[in-house]
């Protein structure tokens, strides 16, 4: 499993994809740079890492989207490659179009650093796959704008193609509103775009993949790609 | 060609809750201006366009909204185009 990790100017959890990728989940991992204008045989998985690219100026990733890579990614995920955007990838993929709707600043207005709870809605998904039946994800989180608004059309879309992915949720499992950090449209944490192959969250599993950091939940996320890329080599 | 500077307004699209506008009429109204209401926070920004007519510089303008200066997801934005006085005219 080759991972392509995306570095723009400002990503700052680019190494921890990298590390997670390769050291953690066992993969190989290479980093691309956001000017480059193709992207090299063999990548299985390319991850928009989080960060602030481009400062967050205008919007957040509202400057990466325009980023010479980002013409790449898109017609690898058009040719179904896997994309995996996290926190600030995830705002660059609606941005780019990649995936609907957009990331609203938090209804708190603050900037949140903490663990959350996730319900893993589809387990059915590459990213996915190898999460434990049940089993409520603990993964940080840590950012200003991550509260996930859709017009009621597209919400109700990714609901009936059960695209909603990860829902945060109390650590007993349960979506309520307390449960929600930012106040995203039905606690959604995390959609799939309509092929399955354009995975975005707000929550990093690449910063939970190692027991001595005190949390390996977000394994899962890599463990799942991996099986995924097995199954599609045999 | 002409030269023409737009104003540009950009809020968030009607329906969608403006925290910072509510949060600014809250402490608006704690300190006594209760006559405030309906405060909504957005961006201003202006640039120069050069084009061959108002309504090209509008149409253009227009479309880098669309397309980078605003998210028409979640935002609305407003132009406002004003000629430039030319070189020659200023003279």
């Amino acid at each position: 499993m080759k991972f392509g990790v995306v570095v723009f100017p400002g990503s700052n959890c680019d190494r921890d994809a990298l590390h997670a990728a390769s050291h953690s989940a066992g993969g190989e991992s290479v980093a691309l740079w956001h000017k480059d204008s193709s992207i090299p045989d063999g990548i299985d998985c390319i991850i928009l890492p989080g960060g602030f690219s481009y400062g967050d100026y205008l919007r957040c990733g509202a400057i990466a989207r325009f980023s010479p890579i980002m013409k790449e990614v898109i017609a690898f995920a058009n040719k179904g490659g896997l994309v995996l955007g996290i926190c600030n990838g995830f705002q660059i993929l609606t941005e780019a179009g990649l995936l609907p709707g957009a990331l609203l600043r938090n209804t708190s207005l603050n900037f949140i650093c903490r663990d959350v709870h996730l319900h893993t809605e589809n387990r059915s998904t590459p990213f996915t796959s190898a999460v434990p039946d049940g089993r409520i994800l603990r993964f940080p989180i840590a950012h200003g704008e991550g509260n996930y608004f859709a017009d009621a059309a597209t919400i109700e879309e990714l609901e009936a193609e059960n695209r909603v992915v990860f829902r945060y949720c109390t650590p007993s499992g349960e979506v309520t509103p307390e449960a929600n950090p930012n106040g995203s449209a039905h606690n959604i944490a995390g959609i799939i775009n309509k092929q399955g192959n354009v995975l975005g969250l707000m929550p990093h599993p690449e910063r939970a993949c190692d027991a001595v950091l005190g949390n390996s939940d977000g394994l899962a996320v890599f463990e799942s790609l991996a099986q995924y890329a097995l199954s599609t080599v045999l | 060609m002409q030269t023409f500077h737009a104003l540009i307004t950009i809020t968030l699209r009607k329906g969608i809750l403006d925290v910072q506008g509510k949060t600014v009429e809250q402490s608006l109204h704690s300190i006594g201006f209760d006559t405030i209401a309906d405060v909504h926070i957005g961006k201003h920004v202006e640039l120069n366009v050069r084009a061959e007519s108002e309504s090209e510089a509008y149409a253009l303008v227009q479309d880098a909204c669309a397309k980078l200066i605003a998210n028409p997801i979640m935002e609305d934005f407003h132009v406002a185009l004003q000629p430039v006085a030319s070189e020659t005219e200023a003279v």
